[in-house]
């Protein structure tokens, strides 16, 4: 497992090889210099308000978590091993009930050490958020 | 812990769809709730550690501030959460997680809450938590 999920291509590093991505059904969408966009389809199981079918904020947290990491991880050529040291979400709105989420993140500045990223995610429409986050990482955490 | 409030935590632990995929679970005593996420193999976000996904360790604190909120709320309907500012401390490795929250404020309408987490030892802990939450009481809805 572990030597696979190294030499895996990066789209399949991000979904398949990681188990909790595997689980919440993550897609990836797009991925390049510093970006990375992904998504999650809205499923029963993931419901945080039984009242309406909006999925779990959960959910949002971390898929978000996730793409920081793609966006990271899309600046190097190789694995980059990661840590996360915060991440900030701020929930604009609840998800519309029974809608999956997408989510881009950028790393807006990567140095040897730390990798800033900021992320947008919506349901629907690109222009119409549900939550912006803002988290920070620990390059080569081991090295 | 008065029954109103011990049901309005079953209802949030035993309605809410996300809670069961996760696998969580809490323990009272008195009024003090120690939420418990069993170690399970789709929680896991680095198989090489291996270590649960950041994300899952987020989502149980911020679902744990929830069910403390439902406990100090038992009439108003589920808190939404306004903000979480996560702090990751040490990696979590693939065993049972544990989580405690101190609810520093419980205004009218929004609750500062901190949480935090720890596996082998509290003294270690894993994760850390602070965040905003909305409250909504029925007159509100």
């Amino acid at each position: 497992m572990a030597e696979s999920y190294d030499n895996a291509p990066l789209a399949a590093r991000m979904t398949m090889f990681v188990p909790h991505a595997a689980a919440l059904g993550m897609t990836l969408v797009a991925i390049g210099g510093g970006k990375g966009t992904m998504s999650v389809d809205w499923r029963e199981e993931f419901v945080g308000d039984p009242d309406t079918g909006v999925i779990a904020s959960g959910v949002v947290t971390a898929l978000v978590d996730h793409t920081c990491g793609l966006a990271i991880n899309s600046a190097f050529d190789l694995p980059a091993p990661i840590a996360t040291l915060d991440l900030r979400i701020d929930y604009l709105r609840p998800a519309a009930p029974r809608a999956g989420v997408t989510c881009e993140a950028y790393g807006y500045k990567i140095t040897r050490s730390i990798g800033f990223v900021r992320a947008e995610a919506w349901d629907f429409d690109r222009a119409d958020l549900i939550a912006t986050a803002q988290a920070t990482f620990m390059l080569n955490p081991r090295g | 812990m008065d029954d109103a409030a011990i049901q309005a935590l079953d209802g949030f632990l035993q309605r809410v769809p996300y809670v069961r995929f996760l696998g969580m679970r809490v323990e009272l005593a008195g009024d003090e709730l120690t939420a418990v996420l069993p170690f399970a193999d789709h929680l896991v976000g680095n198989p090489t550690i291996p270590a649960l996904h950041g994300g899952v360790i987020g989502a149980f604190m911020e679902m744990t501030a929830l069910a403390q909120l439902s406990l100090s709320q038992p009439s108003g309907r589920a808190p939404k959460t306004i903000d979480i500012n996560i702090e990751y401390l040490r990696s979590a490795g693939p065993r049972d997680t544990f989580a405690r929250v101190v609810v520093r404020k419980l205004g009218r309408r929004v609750a500062n809450v901190q949480v935090e987490a720890w596996q082998e030892s509290r003294a270690k802990p894993v994760a850390g938590l602070t965040g905003h939450f909305l409250l909504r009481t029925e007159r509100q809805a």
